[in-house]
């Protein structure tokens, strides 16, 4: 598609964006909770190791005792490989432990309480926890504080394995969203593909409304459609009516002129008066023919812009165009032969009809009186021809091609009424069903010789 | 023959029905749709002569309505050629069409190929002494022999037997047989009228040459 795009690719890629969108948010969603939730986990261990500490705690002979219970070790462990530091200390004095582990910042912890705090130990940053008790101690209660602290890269692993596992989910998700996405701009414009495939399986004159059931959403473009369809269709009414009106009004007067030409003819007997009369009655005919082979032109023209195809049997088109004209030839005593293969093309009936005819028009017109003019149908490879074939004069010794200009005619008419169209009509009709008119001279004997060739169906 | 012409220009149809008559032909003239019904119901015709655009409607849906009851031929007068038109008129159950204005030879000749094609219900016999002339058959009998007749002589015939006992001269002849477009000389009038004469030789009548003015047809009384 050119211009702005295609709606489907734009829906398909806010789709996926707002996806990508959603991925990224849940995704940082997932790895802050799941960071917030493993460094919980570890304070929570923490404070629960520095507990069982502290509750160990007690005075023997005024000094402060303290067994390390082997659980408060192991639970750190549970959770990850991470080192475990601890430091019990009494005042300024450390009891045990390592003692150069930073001590717990902030304000002086109440007694009992968990402080916990983040620092640096042996270049690693290390969570600590700590609680204070009171012991008596020589009748004196000392304050005791027990820290436990524990290194943060294991546990950050165990974060950033989770938040690796969020991320492939994610991706996922999007990659699901994106396909998702597509299907569904895909569903929701199917009802435009449909109306467009209807719109264009029509035929070019079938301007009926669009009778379908669309979305909400396409209402109003089905309804201005068929509006454009409505008046389309009127206006080409409008001209094909004027068309015939107009027609209608300048032929039948002329019909009257003819007509009363003709019988005046009968009733004079002065030769110059008949030949005035033969002459007003030549230029009626000249007339209506060449405004009939002009609007025939334009008609063929506007038909073949769109052509209507069907299926034609050549040979049955061209029985029944010789069968009209056989009145006309038998006026001149011109015996028309046809002889036909059944062939099949695709086709605007009309229009090959009208071209066949204005081809015989002139074998019948150009050639003497008594004289025979043969039709033939034949089919050659993928191509069928119809050949007229008249015992006239032939087209002269003149370029043949010029013959299919508009208004040309031959240099020896012999003031045989013509508009010079009629040729120029057939090789429309024949360009626009992919075929060509051949014209040329009869070898052997004079005459013309002309074909119309079609592709076959 | 007789005609119906249904036709709402009266200059026209004035015109047709006295071309017509000079044929001897009888025409009835109907200016609307109603009044061709109206002829219909009352007198029978041979052929329909029909007009397109009538002030009480298209000329077509006529034919396509009494197309089942009426049984005569009709050829449509039409002042558009079939490519231009949007519907056309032999679909319609016309015999044929013509376009206007016409040549009256040639309606003629589509008039006679409609009725030959129709089965020759209308016989327009016309007496030529002992003789008997079917111009629409193109026939000429004779005590038993029957002599068919090709279209040129057909037409020069009629148009002696339509005159019979007057003179017609040659350029009389020529407007009847050759279309105005033609060029043809008055010679190509003898040499038709020799060859008729050649042809009709023995049929009881014969084509005497008057002296520098034309042609008459004498028929032996039967
Ligand atoms: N069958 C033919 N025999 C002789 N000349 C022909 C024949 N067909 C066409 N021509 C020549 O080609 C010219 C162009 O033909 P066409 O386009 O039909 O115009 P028109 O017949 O109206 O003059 C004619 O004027 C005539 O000289
Ligand atoms: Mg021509």
């Amino acid at each position: 598609m050119t211009g702005t795009g295609s709606i489907g690719r734009r829906l398909t890629l806010l789709l996926a964006l707002v996806a990508a969108l959603l991925s990224v948010l849940s995704w940082s969603m997932v790895t802050g909770l799941s960071r917030q939730a493993v460094a919980r986990t570890q304070d929570n261990v923490l404070a629960a190791s520095a507990t069982t500490i502290a509750e160990t705690l007690r005075s023997e002979q005024g000094e402060v005792r303290l067994e390390l219970p082997y659980s408060a070790f192991s639970m750190l462990g549970a959770i990850s490989q991470d080192r475990v530091f601890y430091r019990v200390s009494a005042g300024d004095r450390v009891l045990t432990g390592y003692d150069d582990l930073p001590s717990p910042t902030g304000a002086a912890p109440g007694i009992g309480q968990v402080v916990f705090d983040t620092g640096d130990y042996s270049n690693e940053t290390i969570r600590m926890a700590s609680v204070t008790r009171l012991v008596l101690a020589g009748g004196q209660p000392v304050p005791v504080t027990v820290t436990v602290a524990q290194t943060r890269s294991g546990v950050s692993t165990i974060s950033a394995d989770l938040s690796r596992q969020a991320a492939i989910l994610s991706v996922a998700f999007f990659l699901v969203a994106v396909g998702f996405s597509a299907i569904a701009a895909r569903t929701s414009l199917r009802p435009l593909n449909e109306i467009a495939a209807s719109v264009s399986r029509r035929g070019p004159s079938d301007l009926r409304p669009l009778r379908r059931d669309a979305p909400t959403e396409l209402a109003p473009l089905m309804l201005s459609l068929n509006r454009l369809m409505g008046r389309l269709g009127q206006s080409i009414r409008r001209s094909e009516d004027f068309i015939a009106e107009a027609a209608h009004r300048i032929r039948t007067p002329l019909a009257t002129v003819r007509a009363q030409a003709e019988i005046a003819l009968r009733s004079v007997g002065d030769e110059t008066e008949k030949r005035r009369l033969r002459q007003i009655i030549r230029a009626v005919d000249e007339s209506s023919r060449s405004a009939g082979q002009l609007l025939d032109h334009a008609t063929v023209i506007y038909r073949t812009d769109d052509l209507a195809l069907s299926p034609v049997d050549l040979a049955e088109l061209v029985g029944q165009t010789a069968a009209a004209l056989e009145p006309t030839a038998a006026m001149k005593e011109i015996r028309l032969d046809v002889a036909a293969t059944p062939a099949r093309v695709m086709g605007d009936p009309v229009l090959l009809d009208n071209a066949l005819r204005n081809v015989l028009d002139n074998a019948i017109k150009y050639s003497p009186e008594e004289t025979e003019v043969s039709i033939r149908v034949t089919t050659k490879e993928d191509q069928v021809h119809i050949t007229v074939t008249d015992e006239g004069p032939g087209l002269g010794d003149g370029p043949l091609g010029a013959l299919t200009e508009r208004f040309r005619r031959g240099d020896d008419t012999q003031g045989i009424v013509g508009s010079g169209l009629g040729l120029t009509i057939a090789e429309d009709v024949l360009l626009a069903h992919d075929g060509r008119l051949d014209l040329k001279n009869r070898d052997g004997g004079t005459g013309t010789c002309v074909t119309l060739v079609l592709p076959c169906s | 023959m007789r005609y119906l012409l249904v036709e709402d220009n009266l200059e026209l149809s004035e015109a047709v029905v006295n071309r017509l008559a000079l044929d001897g032909h009888a025409v009835d003239h109907a200016a609307s749709l109603a009044e061709a019904e109206e002829w219909l119901s009352i007198a029978s015709y041979d052929l329909i002569l029909l007009d397109v655009m009538l002030p009480d409607g298209d000329g077509r849906d006529f034919l396509a309505r009494s197309r089942a009851r009426i049984e005569t031929p009709v050829i449509v007068l039409t002042a558009r050629s079939q490519v231009s038109d949007r519907v056309g008129a032999l679909d319609q159950g016309a015999d044929d069409y013509i376009t206007k204005p016409f040549d009256f030879s040639e309606l003629e000749a589509r008039c006679r190929a409609v009725l030959r094609r129709r089965g020759g219900s209308a016989r327009n016999e016309i007496d030529l002494g002992e003789a008997v002339f079917d111009p629409l058959a193109g026939t000429l009998s004779h005590h038993g022999t029957t002599l068919e007749l090709r279209n040129r002589e057909i037409r020069l015939l009629e148009v002696f037997a339509r005159h019979q006992g007057q003179i017609l001269s040659k350029s009389q002849l020529l407007d009847q047989l050759f279309s105005y477009d033609a060029q043809v000389t008055e010679n190509a009038i003898e040499v038709y009228v020799g060859r008729l004469r050649r042809r009709i030789d023995g049929m009881g009548l014969r084509i005497e040459t008057v002296r520098g003015v034309g042609y008459r047809i004498e028929t032996r009384a039967p």
